[in-house]
This record gives C-alpha cells, sequence and structure tokens, in this order.
C-alpha cells in the first residue's frame, strides 16, 4: 500500500511538490465507534492481530481489563476501561478502542523528516510507509493523540493503518468485520456522521444530553469518529482530548522556521560571497605568498 | 614566524570542524526536504538517524577540548566591546582604524562563545529525543520544544560556522595559522597587535 501509483496520495510526508492525486473521485471513508454500544469484547483487538499478523508480548495485569496496558508497535489498538461518575454514585463503565484517528490534518505526516514514509490517501487513511521510515520518532511527537510507536526491534513506526490494504480492495477494517455488537462501523464518512447523529439522538432520549459526535475540528477532522454518551467531557475516555490540535510548537517548527532558517543559511553563504567580491580579502602588505 | 596554535590545538580544531560538517550534513538532512539527498552520503535515511546523534556526542566532547584551550583567550574585555562599535569599518575592508586587538578579536571570541552555548543546547536538547535509548524518557511536550530549540541553535551554530569559514576566508593567512601553526610577523602585527608585542617583547607599530 505504499506505491505512489495508486493515484490516490493527498499528502505525503517531507514532499514539497504535489504527490499523484489523479483519482480524486474517491469517497472519504471514516471508521464510526459507537462507545455506548460496546461491550469490551476485544474482538476488535484480536481481528486486528489476526490481520495483521501481530503478536503482542504477554503483559501483566494492574488492576484493570486494560490489555496490552498501552498502545505498542504490535497492538495496533487497545480498549481502553474508564470508571467514572458523572453523576454521583452513578458508576459508569466507559470502553473506549483507542488507536490511529487518521486526522484530516495529521501531525505525524507534518513532523515526518522522511519523504514518502506517511501519506494520507484521498479516501482519508494516514498510513505509514515502513520502507521509507527512518526511525526517528518525530511522528510520535507530532501526533495530538499518542498513537504512533517506534519498535525496538526494528526501529520502524507502527499505527491502525484503518486496513489500508483491506479497504483498498473494498474490503471494510477487520475490526469492523469482527465487532458483534455494531459498535464499529465503516463506510463513506458521511454516512458514518449521519448514522452517528441518529445515535446521537437515541442516546439523548435515553437520558444523555450531552451526547455527540467526536469528529475534532483542530485537526480538520478525523476519519475516525466517536459517538460518546459525554461528547462535553471526551477526557473521561481515558483521556481522550477535548480540543486536539497540532502543537504550536511542531508548527512552529515545521512552519516558519524551516524556510526562513534555510533562506537565512543560504544568505549568509551568498552574502559572504558577495561581501568578498566587493570588499575584496584583507591581506597583509609586505608578507611573502607563504607569509601573509 | 610566530606561533599561533600548538600541534593539539590544530588538531583538535579540525576534528570538531570534520564532526560539525558530518553532524551538520546530516542534520540538515532531516531539518528540510530539500535537503533530505544529503541522508546519501551516510548510507541512507536509518544510518543517517543512527549516525547523527554520535557526530553530535563526539563534536560536543570535541568541543570541550577546545573550550578547556582557549576559554582563557576568549574572556571578553572592555576593548572587545569597542572593536564591535567599530567592526562596521572593518566590513569596509578597512582595518586600520580598528582598536588594537589581542589574540583574539571580539569577532573571534562571539563565534566561541555562540558555538560553546549553542553547542551545550544542541547537546541537552538531543538527548531528549534520541532514539530509541533516551526520547522516551521524556514527555512528549518537552520533546517537541527540543526539537525546535535543537533546530535553533542548530541554525545559529551553522550561521555561525558560515561567518567563521568566511572570516577565515576574507583575511589572509587565517588559514594557514590554523594548518601549519603559524603566522608571520607582519601578519601579527596587522591583526593581533597586542598579542604581537605580548609574543615578541617588541613595542613597535
Amino acid at each position: 500500500m505504499s506505491s505512489l501509483q495508486s493515484l490516490d496520495i493527498a499528502a505525503r510526508s517531507a514532499t514539497t511538490t504535489p504527490s499523484p492525486d489523479a483519482r480524486r473521485h474517491v469517497t472519504e471513508v471514516a471508521k464510526l465507534i459507537d462507545v455506548s454500544s460496546c461491550i469490551g469484547c476485544k474482538a476488535c483487538q484480536v481481528a486486528c492481530m489476526q490481520w495483521n499478523d501481530l503478536r503482542d508480548d504477554v503483559g501483566d495485569n494492574v488492576g484493570t481489563y486494560d490489555n496490552p496496558r498501552d498502545l505498542t508497535p504490535q497492538s495496533w489498538t487497545v480498549m481502553r476501561f474508564s470508571e467514572v461518575e458523572v453523576e454521583q454514585n452513578k458508576l459508569e463503565w466507559l470502553i473506549r478502542k483507542d488507536g490511529c484517528m487518521h486526522c484530516e490534518d495529521p501531525g505525524c505526516l507534518k513532523s515526518c523528516p522522511s519523504p514518502g514514509a506517511i501519506v494520507k490517501y484521498t479516501n482519508g487513511i494516514v498510513d505509514f510507509i515502513s520502507e521509507h521510515c527512518i526511525g526517528c520518532g518525530n511522528c510520535v511527537t507530532g501526533c495530538p493523540f499518542d498513537v504512533p510507536r517506534i519498535s525496538k526491534v526494528d526501529s520502524k513506526a507502527y499505527k491502525c493503518s484503518l486496513c489500508s490494504d483491506r479497504v483498498g480492495v473494498g474490503l471494510e477494517p477487520a475490526c469492523v468485520k469482527a465487532c458483534p455488537t455494531g459498535a464499529i462501523r465503516f463506510g463513506a464518512k458521511e454516512d458514518m456522521l449521519d448514522f452517528g447523529a441518529e445515535r446521537v439522538v437515541d442516546l439523548k432520549e435515553r437520558g444523555y444530553a450531552n451526547a455527540g459526535v467526536y469528529d475534532p475540528a483542530g485537526v480538520g477532522g478525523t476519519h475516525v469518529v466517536y459517538v460518546l454518551q459525554h461528547a462535553d467531557k471526551p477526557e473521561l475516555y481515558h483521556g481522550l482530548p477535548a480540543d486536539p490540535h497540532i502543537s504550536p510548537w511542531v508548527s512552529l517548527w515545521k512552519g516558519a522556521a524551516k524556510p526562513l532558517a534555510v533562506l537565512a543559511m543560504i544568505g549568509a553563504v551568498v552574502g559572504g560571497f558577495f561581501h568578498y567580491i566587493k570588499v575584496g580579502p584583507i591581506q597583509t602588505e609586505g608578507g611573502t605568498k607563504d607569509e601573509v | 614566524m610566530i606561533r599561533r596554535y600548538s600541534d593539539g590545538d590544530r588538531i583538535n580544531h579540525w576534528l570538531v570542524a570534520i564532526l560539525f560538517l558530518c553532524a551538520g550534513l546530516s542534520g540538515l538532512a532531516f531539518f528540510h526536504p530539500a535537503f533530505f539527498f544529503l541522508t546519501a552520503l551516510f548510507g541512507g535515511g536509518p544510518w543517517t538517524r543512527i549516525l547523527h546523534p554520535f557526530f553530535g556526542v563526539f563534536m560536543f566532547l570535541g568541543f570541550v577540548g577546545l573550550y578547556v584551550r582557549f576559554w582563557r583567550r576568549n574572556i571578553w574585555r572592555p576593548r572587545d566591546t569597542e572593536w564591535v562599535r567599530n567592526a562596521s569599518t572593518l566590513l569596509k575592508g578597512d582595518e586600520d582604524d580598528m582598536p588594537a586587538v589581542g589574540k583574539n578579536n571580539a569577532g573571534q571570541k562571539a563565534v566561541f562563545w555562540i558555538m560553546a552555548i549553542c553547542l551545550a543546547l544542541l547537546l541537552i536538547t538531543g538527548v531528549m529525543f534520541w532514539q530509541p535509548w533516551f526520547a522516551d524518557g521524556f514527555p512528549i511536550l518537552l520533546r517537541r520544544i527540543a526539537v525546535v530549540i535543537h533546530a535553533l541553535s542548530a541554525t545559529v551554530l551553522i550561521l555561525t560556522a558560515i561567518v567563521h569559514i568566511y572570516a577565515a576566508i576574507w583575511v589572509k593567512g587565517s588559514v594557514h595559522a590554523m594548518t601549519r601553526g603559524t603566522v608571520s610577523e607582519a601578519w601579527a602585527r596587522k591583526h593581533h597587535l597586542l598579542w604581537y608585542r605580548e609574543v615578541t617583547g617588541h613595542d613597535e607599530r
């Protein structure tokens, strides 16, 4: 899933010219995760391991159902279990499937220094292209959701690919296929948002006044969207950021700083050259060639 | 001929210079896509990523040597401030109206201290996002800030190095001083009068 020949590359890391983008009629896709319908069975985690042929190390129990405890290079999606009391004495068990959000404006892609190591397809999927990955870890610092993980074994970055290989041949992502409750859906982003809106209406009728769809505008929207019972407090869901955006530090570094610094360096060299042409060298009078 | 730099001074200087070139070129490769082709010099992207921090650390260690050798002669004195005030005259190519200079002029001192500060910043911030060993030990926000300071310090260091190299090409005899270690009496008198008097005991103009 890496060749430019797919002609559907919307953006490519560390690339200053347009990428092959002829097939732009492609529909934008999205995965809708309805947290209110999730039962925490982890079938999606298993399906992800199976399809992507990944085997994480056996972890340890830390008193929660989270297993593994965090995203890893071998676990591209992890169920996050949060026990919260939004109202007193009313325990809620919020279970969020964590993983790459496939931002419309991906911070990883912006941070990546290696041309083509991260691409965003016209359908919205953000993909890591391992053959170009140099293992610098910039994607980790660029991501507003703390998703990419660098392997200690091969020094490559890994994360959910939204099964770009399956989607490319008209299949739904493995996690969607496996979900027994229909909590995970996949399709055109427009349809997913429509369906999400229906779910929100239903949840509001059932007493969740602040239910809503999580499609954060700070990163231009995402291609993984959540239906949340408490959309006004996304932090309840294991720290899902309320207003994710690319850090101003990343924007400064990859925005103004880069061209200005390069201009300054080239300017200094060119300036020096013409100073020499105009003023000429400072020579010591009376010295011989060896002596000056 | 007057000895200006000992064998050790010169070897140390050029070690740092070579490492600067390696660290600078490998770092620039990651700084802007226009320079990514420089990774070819170091065996490709992953190898450049692996080597860059080591170039940097060794450059820093080399500079510690230069620091120990040269810090005394780079202490800022009132006459240096005076020299800086007149620097525009020098840039027009007229050195004769400049205040008398000791072993190093104010420009050389400024280069020394800017490089020292930049290298310290580069080392501290560089460790914070050094994959695969140290990066995980620092919070992501700190790493984001570290990358920006790293890039900024590197830019200042490279600009300073460009000025440093240009000055060496501009003032004839300087390159010889750092390659062979010696300068002519006339050169010393013209560019570093106070130092000339100090080493020769002559009080001539």
